[in-house]
């Protein structure tokens, strides 16, 4: 069974946890004893949502729903997707977002969930030959949420993509990307930013088939915990047979700022083809001290010296936002969160 | 000014400084000499505050206020500023975002107004003419790939920024070549009057020809074992450490 049909059922034995090795470090069913009722219908207003003003069409699910939208062939967009949860309850939501030929699309997603909602979204998304498509996802769910998004990325080939999620984790987080790559100068960016305070946990998940030769991969992930949340990275990239000539590169790096915060990294690569030139980093650790003392001893207060120091740590994700204005709310948003 | 009563200091449980006693009245440039291993470093490493740094006994005040009871930033922002020997590398974080960040905090911590924008640039285009170094380096991460010399000369910008009281130059020559430190020098030089005060702590006599003191001490086991005018330095470089090493 999956986790739709887990949670529309209100079935708790059948959510992914522990024992499946997908989801060792989301343990949904040691965490949900009973799936909680179905989410009510939601009457109200809400709020605007961060990226409003930058976009020029609009789409809110709240307490689940269905949306599809289209893109035509040579368009050009800039779409809000709110995924909101209002109240308690669980609840599943989908998208069937298609690219065409040519076309443009900016996609500035957030995932706004309540506390005692269990949610998930599934998305997919279709991009067109030569269609350049940059989807920003902002999760800022409440700390008490279960919340999951699961998207499904087709590209053709001489199709760009390239995606940032941010996520400040709930009770339990995972948004999970997953992309069939065709190769065929094909062009895949896939980056990724936790940060993480209290007892928040939050797992980025991603998969990326190549199954055709000559397809671009780069993908650079940070994360910062601190207090006792738990920051989860699961990276695969599998180039399969025939798919030669892919170049693709992993980056993980993770920042542990208290003694009982936690990261789990798992970056893997499967390679199947020839010729391939795969690279994958990853590294843990605690900010310098060194650095920390020179700030200092330059006048900086400690708290200041750390936030700079670990500002200018995740910047290198921030910086590579391709859309101004979303960089910028972005950027705001993590100083936000790391000078807290 | 400074004042430094029998100062004991231990790292890692091993006392370093056993028993150093200095005083740098305002306007005066002091050296320290030293072999290595004599405490050249803790010393510096003790009057800003590293953690890991142990005071064990004794006292340092700056215009008699206790220096060793306050956080590192706090003494910065009382005016003591030291110039590393190995200055750090910060990625990502411009040249000239880290020191408005430092002088803002520190003028913050006095009760002074931040300074503004086109005050602040204004400020840095000049001091880094003065100090021959290209504008566009201050865009760039702090140090980061910056040669030994070019982060030398980072050292004294950043002082020449931060306009500080009393100031602290840790083997600074080290690493310069001789128009470096000419250049270097000159920065320094051009920071001494009547209100600040200098300890320059170096293994060799040569900076000592670019930056004069008018007191030199030597430095060994931890402790002061001898002071001098100017004519101590030229001595040591004929005749060595060895004597005091064996006093120490």
């Amino acid at each position: 069974m999956n986790l739709v049909a887990a949670i529309a059922e209100r079935n708790a034995a059948e959510l992914p946890g522990k024992r499946d090795e997908d989801w060792r470090w989301t343990d949904l069913r040691g965490l949900v004893r009973e799936a909680p009722a179905p989410s009510a219908p939601f009457a109200g207003d809400l709020p605007a949502g961060r990226f409003d003003a930058l976009a020029d069409a609009r789409k809110v699910l709240v307490n689940g729903g269905e949306a599809v939208i289209e893109i035509p062939k040579g368009a050009s967009a800039v779409l809000a997707l709110r995924l909101v949860g209002r109240g308690p309850g669980s609840h599943v939501a989908s998208a069937a977002i298609r690219v065409g030929a040519n076309a443009r699309l900016t996609l500035l997603e957030t995932y706004e969930r309540d506390g005692g909602t269990l949610a998930d979204a599934t998305l997919t998304i279709a991009v067109a030959e030569g269609a350049a498509v940059e989807r920003i996802v902002l999760a800022e769910d409440h700390e008490d949420a279960v919340s999951i998004s699961q998207a499904e990325v087709t590209l053709s080939p001489a199709a760009r993509f390239a995606q940032t999620v941010l996520a400040s984790g709930a009770r339990r987080q995972r948004l999970e990307t997953r992309v069939l790559h065709p190769g065929g100068k094909a062009e895949l960016r896939l980056d990724g930013l936790y940060l993480l305070g209290d007892k928040r946990h939050s797992d980025q998940t991603t998969v990326v088939t190549h199954a055709g030769a000559e397809g671009l991969t780069v993908q650079l992930t940070k994360g910062v915990v601190r207090d006792q949340a738990r920051g989860v990275f699961q990276g695969r990239i599998v180039v399969e047979e025939g798919a030669d000539r892919t170049d693709a590169k992993m980056g993980h790096h993770g920042l542990i700022l208290s003694d009982r915060a936690e990261i789990d990294a798992k970056p893997e690569l499967e390679i199947y083809a020839d010729d391939v030139a795969c690279a994958h980093g990853n590294t843990v650790g605690a900010l310098d001290d060194e650095a920390l003392f020179y700030a200092r001893q330059r006048g900086i207060p400690e708290d200041e010296a750390r936030a700079l120091l670990t500002e200018a740590f995740v910047g290198e994700v921030v910086d590579r936002i391709d859309h101004e204005g979303a960089r910028e709310v972005v950027r705001a948003w993590v100083a936000d969160r790391l000078r807290a | 000014m400074l004042k430094v009563e029998n100062l004991h200091a231990a790292v890692d449980g091993k006392e370093i400084l056993k028993g150093l006693s200095l005083e740098v009245p305002a306007g005066e440039v002091h050296a320290i000499m030293g072999p290595n291993g004599a405490g050249k470093s803790t010393l510096s490493y003790v009057l800003t505050g590293r953690d890991g740094y142990e005071v064990t006994g004794g006292s340092a005040t700056l215009d008699g206020e206790d220096l060793l009871a306050l956080a590192p930033d706090e003494r910065a922002a009382r005016g003591v500023f030291l110039s590393f020997q190995y200055p750090l590398e910060i990625p990502g974080v411009p040249a000239l975002t880290f020191i408005r960040t430092a002088l803002n905090a520190q003028r913050r911590a006095r009760g002074e107004g931040e300074i503004s924008a086109p005050e602040f640039l204004k400020l840095a285009r000049t001091k880094s003419a003065e100090l021959k170094i290209d504008f566009e380096m201050l865009k760039r991460a702090l140090n980061v790939g910056f040669s030994g010399g070019e982060k030398k000369r980072m050292e004294i910008l950043q002082m020449a920024m931060l306009s500080p009281r009393f100031l602290i130059l840790d083997e600074t020559d080290s690493g310069l070549d001789i128009d470096a430190l000419r250049i270097v020098s000159e920065g320094v030089n051009a920071l001494r009057s009547p209100d600040r005060a200098m300890l320059v702590i170096t293994h060799y006599q040569r900076l000592l020809d670019y930056i004069k003191p008018d007191r030199v001490h030597v430095l060994a086991g931890g402790r002061i074992v001898a002071s001098g005018g100017p004519e101590l330095a030229l001595e040591l470089e004929k005749a060595g450490y060895e004597r005091y090493e064996a006093a120490a």
